[in-house]
């Protein structure tokens, strides 16, 4: 509660202290700019990494209960074998269903590589059965050892094997997005500060004539931080409303996009580029505040 | 009330003013005279805290300015009115803002202030002159504006440096009736002057000491004043 009145007299300020520093048109224009972009650029950077977060949860939960068996044998052997497999199968703990795809599953699965029409008889393509685990899953190792035994031309691909780098992918992909949040923010942060101790250089007359008058650091500071806090939140929040119509005007999410089309926001991380504006004001205040403490201790 | 013992301070490896003792008790008024480079300025300022002593003590109301922070400094300062030798104003603010500067980073710009404010704009002559800016003031008027500022507070001290510098004689004149007039409401008063005719005038009208700044020392001035 405290906070929260702090916060709105904060906002709503003391409109005599605002005035005793002059007006910078320009140099007020080119704060709202710079904070604009970055806010604009911090809305693609979210987006990046809550997409690839997405995508790091995709893979990781669908890839991780699914998996396939192939089974290479000769043409008079391959009903039995398919029959073997299909019962070891169903009699191990952790396989929810399992079932061998038919010539046009198989199709549709080698379609992206073939074309349409492919002629399966005549080609000596292996069979493939779709496994889809429990939630508790299965024991790999000890699945491959029975089917070693009982159908020995079937082989386990549990996807281990290429969903742990894709998994990992995302994951550094969402690194990535968190790290040019991070990296804006910096930028930001550097930007108001040379503004702020530019303006704080400027204004060292005002800075004497308030010391002169007894003004203590934190009312001739707060003049100063008001200002940056307020620039840096105006302009992030023009940059995030401008950066969140961009990515609603992105091509809406498709299969065939792959992930370029996932990088907008769904369902409740709309919500998440609110934060963009509170976070520039929170920059822009420590920036200013630290920047102005510094230079009235340098100030005789 | 200000009490400089056995002050030195010195700048850039020579020493402006050295073993200073000097007390300004409530209710006097003082004049500082000496030639121009004397340190006047520099005495002035240590006086009200804006230069620390090399060495010695400073004691603003019985507290050692070495001892204070900056924001002490400040809250102290609100009880010492400054007349700066160039005024000093926010160029961009009116006459009657600058004038309330004071009341407005104390936080005691009530309307009872602010009533106090047209009294005193009017009380050193500048009720038509108090939306203009400090640059379209003449020299006269800008003195007069800093002397309302610097009482604005009804501090217990006011300093002036030089006041009468940028002035005609009877503008000098009706500046030191203002001054007198707050020495007579119980305000500690020092003047820091080259203007000897200004110190002949006051001592007219009322018990001035006369203190000289000659080689880096201050000492009272005899009868000659």
């Amino acid at each position: 509660m405290k906070l929260l009145s702090r916060c709105s007299a904060f906002f709503v300020g003391d409109a005599q202290a605002d005035r005793v520093v002059p007006p910078t048109g320009f140099t007020a224009n080119l704060t709202i700019f710079s904070a604009a972009a970055m806010g604009f650029l911090a809305v693609f950077a979210l987006a990046l990494s809550l997409a690839a977060g997405r995508l790091a949860d995709r893979w990781s939960n669908e890839l991780a209960r699914s998996s396939t068996l192939r089974i290479s044998a000769p043409a008079d052997q391959m009903d039995a074998q398919i029959a073997a497999a299909l019962r070891v199968l169903e009699t191990t703990p952790g396989v929810a269903t399992a079932h061998a795809l038919n010539d046009d599953e198989q199709r549709t699965l080698l379609e992206p590589f073939f074309g349409p029409d492919l002629p399966l008889d005549t080609l000596p393509i292996p069979q493939l059965i779709a496994i889809n685990e429990s939630v508790q899953g299965y024991d790999a190792t000890g699945l491959r050892l029975r089917l070693a035994a009982e159908v020995p031309g079937a082989v386990l691909d549990d996807h281990t094997r290429w969903r742990k780098p894709l998994v990992r992918a995302a994951s550094r992909l969402r690194l990535l997005g968190w790290t040019a949040f991070l990296l804006i923010g910096g930028a930001m942060a550097a930007m108001i500060t040379l503004a702020a101790q530019s303006a704080l250089a400027a204004n060292t007359q005002v800075i004497s004539v308030l010391r002169l008058v007894g003004a203590q650091d934190s009312y001739i500071a707060g003049a100063f931080v008001r200002r940056f806090t307020l620039r840096g939140f105006s302009g992030a929040a023009i940059g995030m409303v401008a950066g969140v119509v961009a990515i609603a005007l992105l091509p809406a999410a498709q299969d065939e996009g792959g992930f370029l089309t996932g990088l907008g926001f769904h369902g409740a991380h709309w919500l998440w580029p609110l934060l963009i504006p509170m976070v520039g004001g929170i920059v822009a205040f420590a920036a200013t505040r630290a920047a102005a403490r510094r230079k009235l201790k340098e100030l005789p | 009330m200000i009490e400089l013992e056995n002050v030195a301070y010195s700048y850039g490896g020579g020493e402006l003013l050295s073993e200073i003792s000097v007390k300004l008790a409530p209710g006097s008024f003082h004049f500082l005279t000496g030639p121009s480079g004397a340190g006047k300025t520099t005495f002035m300022k240590l006086c009200y805290g804006a230069l620390l002593p090399t060495a010695g003590h400073v004691r603003l109301f019985n507290h050692d300015v070495r001892l204070m922070d900056r924001d002490d400094i400040a809250l102290n300062r609100r009880r010492i009115g400054v007349v700066h030798q160039d005024c000093q104003f926010l160029d961009h603010l009116p006459v009657h803002e600058n004038i309330a500067l004071p009341l407005s980073v104390s936080g005691r710009d009530s309307l009872d202030e602010l009533a106090n404010l047209k009294e005193l704009v009017s009380w050193v002559g500048l009720k038509s002159r108090a939306e203009a800016l400090p640059p379209e003031l003449s020299g006269g008027e800008r003195q007069r504006a800093a002397l309302a500022r610097a009482v604005i507070m009804s501090p217990d001290v006011v300093l002036a440096d030089e006041p009468t510098g940028n002035v005609d004689w009877e503008m000098s004149q009706r500046l030191l009736q203002l001054l007198i007039e707050l020495n007579r409401m119980g305000k500690t008063i020092l003047i820091a002057t080259h203007d000897l005719n200004l110190i002949r005038a006051a001592k007219s009208q009322v018990q001035a000491r006369v203190l000289r700044i000659a080689n880096r020392r201050v000492q009272l001035a005899g009868a000659d004043l």
